[in-house]
């Protein structure tokens, strides 16, 4: 689970991590209140969405007067931010962050992440902080300093030591600033069982302050049961409606731009599934796992969604039964086929425990536009053949 | 031979009386697997399945002789059973449960491998010796007895694999789900190892996913170390970029761990790379009559 910049940058705050001051605003005229409230003369007005790349999107805007702060929050809020994050449809914003603008002497790159390698999370820094970071990482590695961090001792003087000399911080108090800054940033990603963080940029003041200017975070989303306080910070705006509603009922959905809906158990199957679809000259319109519990509801469900879909021109339902018994799931689509109007060809392909019974259901309801299939070469093929008219 | 289990190894499980665990030890047990055994504080004394129920790990391991623990308890408890499993001296633990935290696994895996006890998952089928033992949750009926070793990360695709392998006429020497989960126990690399080492075992399907370098890793040893024929299938090339929140996953893996790099970077060291998992009991085929 992800969440925004202004509730990354509350934990922050209750960990002592510093960031310049902000308050959160629906409404134009509750953005000039906060910068009233904020005081000075230079606000950032900042579009909350769960994606980076706002500031060249055009959604993290400098204002010089309070009536800047109202015409760049109208024009913010409401606004479809595009950036290269957000995928092209974008994403709409519905809140805005009023911050003090800070004086920035110069920007770094912070970060905090699982090593999937090393097994353990670890902190990347860069001095190039605020340009496109990956393109510093593939272009200049040498460049972004990697300091592994095992929670079985935690944070040490050394990793701060690494790390303050890596970015060639050398005045004693900056030192400090910035090994204090970062083994907060630590233990706050350990005690939130968080994912990742990322602040870029985090600025160094003029007065030789450290600030996180930007904030990401993401949770890892099987811890989140011990962290009711994280758990409300969920914003279900910012989750697609259809995966959504999916999830609801324990699939798991992904819409796509192709024209065979794809209703499978486990998530390797179902790509490997989409893939063989492409092979086959096909395009798959989405990707949905059934998991584990397929029955009636749960296909029925499927088959409402994949169908919310009007490009979808066939469906192929490809089970591999392991402890789920295919005659029952087989049984299943026969009810949902009653629940839900299926309107294009379904290719059903019933494999392992139980599979001659459930052919032998599905053979015997006789249904017009089911289409048995005898295995995943097949049914991809018969549902590539459906979905182009053959 | 096989790897890793066999008809004599000795199982217990941990959540053995939950339903879960309940439900599939004894489909184990009809499959063959000895199981001697299950632990659930408070219930030690009991017997279920006709088995003797512990209250700790240490007493089972005492009483049975058990060498492996098949893992069921909740995700939140997870951590906790694998490290007393290690600390017990169990020598493998095969973790079924899925949903488990990340720094919980973190803290267990790093136990574990202290305590030289090897894991298998979390979030896995489990482990299969095709006809001698089955310790997890896969169909058992579909493991014909064969020389192909399988190693894969999706559970579904593990039963495809085997499937396709059968139909084909071949059969399996010890199957391994491994799990896709951040942090996993026993990867590619050293199954390929044991497949390597295992007379029995003739050729290699590995089946892998787009996200994180295991493959990419795998990939060099297969080149270095693996002389016997590798099938592989990468899932997930057709899968859209995913929308993202930050850069630091990029950075990290210095790969986009795209279907693409990781298929490239398999025929490189020398694999039958497939693009369908439709495809891999032809591949199986084709390089053991090329072997
Ligand atoms: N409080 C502030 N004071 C001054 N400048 C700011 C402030 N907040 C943001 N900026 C400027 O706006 C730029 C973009 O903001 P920010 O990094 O928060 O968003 P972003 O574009 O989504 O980030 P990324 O591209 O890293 O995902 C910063 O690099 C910085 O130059
Ligand atoms: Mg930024």
């Amino acid at each position: 689970m992800n969440i925004h910049e202004y509730q990354a940058k509350q934990i922050f705050q209750k960990y002592g991590v510093p960031t310049p001051r902000g308050i959160i605003a629906n409404t134009p005229e509750e953005a000039v209140a906060n910068a009233q409230e904020l005081g000075g003369s230079v606000w950032v007005v900042k579009a909350q969405i769960h994606a980076g790349g706002r500031g060249l999107g055009g959604g993290v805007k400098l204002a010089r007067s309070l009536d800047e702060v109202k015409t760049l929050a109208t024009e913010i809020l409401g606004m479809t931010l595009v950036t290269h994050q957000t995928g092209p449809e974008g994403k709409l914003v519905q809140k805005v962050y009023i911050e003090e603008g800070a004086a920035i002497a110069d920007e770094l790159y912070l970060s905090v992440v699982l090593d999937r390698a090393a097994e353990m999370p670890i902190i990347m820094a860069s001095t190039e902080g605020g340009m496109d970071i990956e393109t510093v990482a593939h272009d200049t590695p040498e460049k972004i300093i990697k300091i592994a961090v095992d929670p079985a001792i935690g944070f040490q003087g050394y990793h701060g030591r690494e790390l303050v000399f890596g970015l060639g911080i050398t005045d004693p108090a900056e030192q400090k600033k910035m090994i204090s800054f970062a083994s907060k940033l630590f233990k706050l990603y350990m005690e939130n069982d968080a994912e990742m963080i990322e602040i870029n940029p985090l600025i160094k003041t003029a007065s030789g302050d450290f600030l996180a200017l930007d904030g990401k975070m993401g949770f890892d989303d099987s811890a989140l049961g011990r962290h009711p306080e994280i758990e409300a910070m969920r914003d279900i705006t910012e989750e697609d409606p259809d995966e959504r509603e999916a999830g609801q009922y324990g699939l798991s959905y992904v819409a796509l731009d192709g024209e065979i809906g794809c209703m499978v158990n486990g998530a390797g199957l179902a790509m490997g599934t989409m893939d063989t679809i492409n092979y086959m000259g096909g395009t798959p319109a989405n990707f949905l796992d059934v998991g584990g519990k397929a029955n009636a509801e749960t296909v029925a469900k499927g088959f409402e969604i994949i169908l919310k879909n009007p490009k979808v021109k066939a469906i192929f339902v490809n089970i591999f039964g392991g402890i789920v018994r295919c005659d029952r799931i087989a049984n299943g689509i026969l009810e949902a086929t009653k629940l839900v109007d299926v309107h294009v060809p379904v290719i059903v392909r019933l494999d392992g425990t139980n599979a001659p019974e459930a052919a032998e259901i599905l053979k015997n309801a006789n249904i017009a536009n089911v289409i048995a299939a005898t295995d995943l070469a097949d049914g991809a093929a018969k549902a590539v053949a459906a979905a182009k008219g053959e | 031979m096989s790897i890793l289990v066999n008809k004599d190894t000795k199982v217990i499980v941990q959540g053995f009386t939950g339903s879960e665990g309940t439900f599939h030890a004894e489909q184990c047990i009809a499959y063959g697997t000895k199981i001697v055994g299950g632990v659930t504080p408070n219930k030690g004394g009991q017997e279920h399945l006709g088995k003797p129920v512990f209250n700790t790990v240490r007493e089972a391991v005492q009483a049975t002789g058990a060498t492996v623990s098949m893992v069921f308890v909740p995700p939140a408890f997870v951590a906790d059973a694998v490290m007393e499993a290690a600390d017990a001296g169990i020598e493998l633990a095969v973790i079924i449960t899925e949903g488990a935290p990340v720094r919980d696994m973190q803290m267990a895996k790093a136990y574990a491998v202290k305590k030289n006890m090897k894991t298998i998952g979390p979030n896995c089928p489990g482990i299969i010796t095709a006809d001698e033992c089955k310790i997890g949750i896969m169909p058992g009926m579909i493991f014909k007895k064969g020389n192909i070793g399988l190693i894969s990360k999706s559970g579904t695709l593990t039963y495809e694999g085997t499937n396709q392998v059968v139909k084909e006429g071949f059969g399996i020497s010890t199957a391994v789900g491994i799990g896709g989960d951040p942090i996993i126990g026993l990867s590619y690399k050293q199954l390929l190892q044991m497949f390597q080492e295992d007379p029995e075992t003739h050729a290699i399907v590995m089946i892998g996913e787009i996200g994180g370098d295991l493959e990419i890793q795998a990939a060099a040893y297969i080149k270095e170390h693996i002389t016997k024929p590798v099938v592989a299938f990468i899932a997930g090339q057709s899968a859209p970029a995913g929308k993202r929140m930050g850069h630091a996953g990029a950075i990290i893996s210095g790969s986009a761990g795209t279907a693409k790099e990781k298929m490239d970077a398999l025929q490189a060291a020398g694999a039958r790379v497939v693009a369908s998992p439709a495809e891999i009991g032809k591949a199986v085929r084709e390089v053991l009559s090329r072997a």
